[in-house]
């Protein structure tokens, strides 16, 4: 019990307050601070499980509500759409590539898979840009129809949360080619790649209801 | 050139509103004043670094404190011209437009930046110190959270004097908060607000669950936690599953105003009705998000001021996290009228009646740590035992709402509106009130006057049932809600008098309140012990105030109330366990704390920026604003050094200091 108590007191000590810092000798602070931050994470992306929900909840409501405009089956394309999902699957496994790399302590294998994962991402985004865009030129815009609103933000909302995750990772590739691997940017990495993996489950619902279900 | 800036300045200032133009011209004379004081005694730089920049969470939670009160005050100042607005039938005190806009930003204020930011700074001073840490989880997150409420309250209260205020009511529901019904930019103003405003709210939720699960005190299990803590961690719960449909929601009447989607429009395939489910989605939740820490803040009192262990700790901890999920499932009662169906009425109508049951719990709690107890009744306890039948009362009206039959003729009569005044006075303000005064002496190291305090609680819960009891009768009379006038044949007058005279006497309270304030402060005596209540839980085991880093030592615990066992075991002379004392000779060792940081007040700036933007739909505005959320973004990111150790030496000052008052 009084070991126990110890122990916990140590971790407490710790956790109080604060953010990664510099250098100094205090590798249980990092360890604790990092630890929270990832917790804090997690709870994180519950609120975007949530947030995507809604904006499923809503697509579903008003999968029928074209307004006598066109359907998303007589414009979408399934080739394009496919290709991307298998691009960000991809891009998932590549991720969890660096991750084995850098719990490897490979410096170089880390930043050459997230440059790999990050230019998957930007492919998925490059189809999805070129997606909207023969959308919009076919007639069919936010506007058209509660359909093709519902459908825009949300395979939009998706689309963005991508745009921010390359974003990110390129900061991190900087920081990780700067500081090298320190539990402060592991601790990144790791969120980041939660991050994308997440993004990439979410994909995986919007390819089932949105274009298997809605298209084909 | 001038013609255009004429034509520019009548489409943004509101114009041709004689108290409007007072309150401009009052405003801007304020704002000179500001400025003026803090340069006349150079304090601009002191606002900046003790304030502004500051991550600590006690700080934090003053400042939240202190907008939540200039915020009682607007919605306060509302709510009255309303009340005269009523006092007579036909009055041409407010025309139906400027009436529309009172009660939307009456409705919004009291809720979103009221009751929201002032439960936020009780978390805030609390949580940390009744759980033995030194700061909240992530510091820096929390002190974004605080200038992301107070952008956002500023843009949603800017729109009085610019643009024009939202007027759609405080949930605005389309279509007549969409394009067609609202052009104006008032209802823009409303989204970015609340949107800002909102993601604060989040991450706050996110920060205190983990503060409480991770940062306790060794020793300090789930179920030796202070109910207080209890409350929270049920309350962020209820925020973090409610608060991004709130979000969502938002976004979608955004686009609808914005893109010209048809979310929520009449025409090309959208239905109003998907905003009603969703806003109420999250609507509901959001009420017994505020309430919850409430019932904490009653269940901590009625037990100092019994000196009794709360009875029923288990099931109290029970009926909290019971009703935070109980809340999602009874949103469509806001709407049995609706259409949707009776079976869909049927379940909406029984969660509401069950969740009722956790609540009636609670109220045999608090009355049953009171029995036998050594009670006595300064402030605090005085607020929590008019709670008690207020709020029995409030619920059991509530209760009536949720038979849904019976709804289609109380729906959006002044019965609901007696109803819901009376469980979010009664009891989610007279909570807060009772919490400000049982830890104000902790946040500020001395007492508040009693006296005024009990003119200020008399004046308030009188006016309170002068107020709404009224109400209640009037909307069985057939008055509605939402309408600014009404014919003499009605027979509401009588009632209406009295109800106006209700509202005076709240406000006359509030006034006894503010004086109450400033003589307290005028003739400050410290308060030394740091123990004002003979208190049980952490918190009161310190100075106060408290000192930066909290706690010189970390405390460890080893029961429930846990200070106050410790004190009954000095008291019998007995020793503490072995591990305690060991812990509590401990050498001092340096205390590693967050180092201020001015991003967070920046990147809310930004955001404030962009949403002004996004209002005037001014493209170079928004350009920056979004630019400069992630310019400031990256800043974090790239930040490394952001916290430093308290040495030895200065702890030992600063205890000596504290604790040598006495």
């Amino acid at each position: 019990m009084a070991e126990a108590i110890k122990q916990k007191g140590h971790l407490a000590h710790a956790g109080h307050g604060s953010h990664d810092s510099g250098d100094h000798g205090h590798g249980h602070d990092h360890h604790d601070q990092e630890e929270m931050k990832t917790f804090g994470f997690w709870l994180f992306l519950i609120t975007d499980v949530i947030l995507f929900g809604v904006l499923f909840a809503t697509y579903v409501v008003l999968r029928n509500n074209t307004a006598g405009g066109p359907l998303g089956s007589e414009l979408i394309e399934m080739p394009g759409i496919i290709a991307s999902t298998f691009i960000l699957l991809t891009s998932s496994f590549t991720s969890g590539i660096a991750l084995l790399e850098m719990n490897k302590g490979n410096k170089k294998g880390l930043i050459t898979w997230l440059i790999i994962t990050a230019l998957l991402g930007a492919s998925f985004i490059y189809l999805e840009v070129n997606e909207f865009i023969h959308l919009v030129h076919e007639g069919a815009n936010i506007g058209t129809s509660a359909y093709w609103s519902a459908f825009f933000t949300l395979v939009g909302t998706h689309g963005l949360h991508v745009s921010l995750g390359l974003v990110w990772m390129t900061v991190l590739i900087v920081q990780i080619r700067r500081r090298g691997i320190t539990p402060v940017t592991k601790r990144k990495v790791n969120i980041v790649s939660l991050y994308w993996h997440f993004l990439d489950v979410v994909w995986i619902f919007v390819f089932t209801i949105v274009y298997l279900m809605g298209v084909m | 050139m001038w013609d255009k800036i004429k034509d520019f300045s009548s489409e943004f200032f509101v114009t041709g509103d004689p108290l409007i133009l007072g309150a401009q011209v009052s405003i801007a004379i304020t704002m000179v004043a500001i400025v003026f004081v803090l340069t006349y005694f150079k304090k601009w730089r002191w606002l900046w670094t003790e304030w502004l920049t500051s991550v600590d969470h006690k700080k934090i939670g003053i400042m939240y404190i202190i907008a939540s009160i200039l915020m009682l005050f607007r919605g306060g100042v509302d709510a009255l011209l309303m009340r005269m607005q009523l006092a007579a039938p036909q009055l041409e005190f407010l025309n139906a437009e400027h009436y529309n806009q009172i009660f939307t930003t009456h409705g919004v204020i009291m809720i979103l930046f009221m009751a929201m930011p002032l439960m936020f700074g009780l978390f805030n001073i609390v949580v940390p110190l009744q759980i033995g840490a030194r700061d909240v989880a992530f510091p820096f997150l929390n002190s974004l959270s605080f200038w992301m409420f107070f952008f956002g309250a500023m843009l949603f209260n800017m729109s009085f004097v610019i643009g024009g205020s939202p007027d759609a009511g405080w949930l605005a529901y389309p279509p007549l908060s969409g394009l067609s019904g609202s052009p104006g930019v008032g209802q823009d103003f409303y989204i970015w607000g609340i949107q800002i405003s909102g993601i604060g709210s989040l991450a706050t939720g996110i920060n205190f669950i983990v503060t409480i699960l991770k940062m306790r005190a060794p020793g300090m299990k789930l179920m030796k936690m202070p109910m207080f803590t209890w409350s929270v961690l049920s309350s962020c719960t209820t925020i973090i599953f409610a608060f991004p449909i709130l979000t969502v929601t938002l976004f979608l009447l955004f686009l609808d105003r914005y893109m010209g989607a048809h979310f929520f429009t009449l025409d090309g395939g959208g239905n109003p009705m998907m905003y009603i489910n969703l806003i109420w989605m999250w609507g509901h939740p959001e009420v017994y998000i505020v309430i919850l820490p409430a019932f904490g803040i009653f269940s901590e009192i009625v037990s100092a001021f019994s000196k009794k262990k709360l009875f029923g700790y288990k099931s109290m901890v029970f009926a909290l996290m019971s009703i935070s999920f109980f809340s999602f499932f009874t949103w469509a009662h806001h709407f049995f009228t609706m259409g949707t169906g009776a079976n869909v009425n049927a379940f909406f109508a029984v969660t509401t009646m069950l969740i009722a049951i956790p609540t009636g719990v609670k109220v045999f709690n608090w009355l049953f740590t009171m029995y036998r107890g050594k009670l006595s009744f300064p402030t605090p306890m005085m607020w929590t035992v008019a709670f008690i039948p207020c709020f029995v009362i409030g619920g059991m009206t509530g209760v009536l709402l949720s038979v849904a039959p019976a709804d289609f003729q109380f729906h959006n009569s002044y019965f609901l509106i007696a109803h819901f005044h009376q469980v979010l006075i009664g009891g989610v303000v007279f909570g807060y009130f009772a919490g400000l005064y049982y830890w104000w002496p902790k946040m500020f190291g001395f007492k508040l006057h009693e006296g005024l305090g009990k003119w200020a609680f008399w004046f308030w819960n009188i006016g309170f049932y002068v107020c709404f009891m009224p109400q209640y009768a009037l909307g069985l009379m057939g008055m509605t809600r939402r309408f600014n006038e009404y014919n003499f044949d009605m027979g509401w007058q009588p009632l209406n008098v009295v109800s106006t005279v209700g509202g005076f006497l709240m406000g006359i309270a509030f006034l006894f309140q503010v004086w109450q304030i400033a003589h307290s402060i005028k003739f400050y005596k410290k308060e030394k012990t740091g123990d004002t209540w003979d208190g049980r839980t952490l918190e009161w085991s310190i100075p106060s105030p408290a000192p930066m880093y909290n706690f010189a030592r970390t405390p460890i615990v080893t029961e429930q109330d846990d200070w106050w066992e410790k004190k009954q075991r000095r008291l019998r002379g007995e020793a503490d366990a072995p591990e305690v004392v060991q812990a509590e000779q401990a050498p001092l060792e340096p205390i590693h704390m967050p180092r201020n940081s001015g991003v967070p007040f920046v990147m809310s700036a930004f955001w404030f920026t962009a949403g002004f933007g996004f209002v005037w739909d001014w493209k170079w505005m928004i350009v920056l604003g979004l630019g400069g959320v992630i310019v400031t973004m990256l800043v974090r990111s790239f930040t490394y050094n952001t916290d430093y150790y308290i040495p030895v030496e200065e702890i030992e000052r600063t205890e000596a200091a504290a604790r040598g008052a006495h």
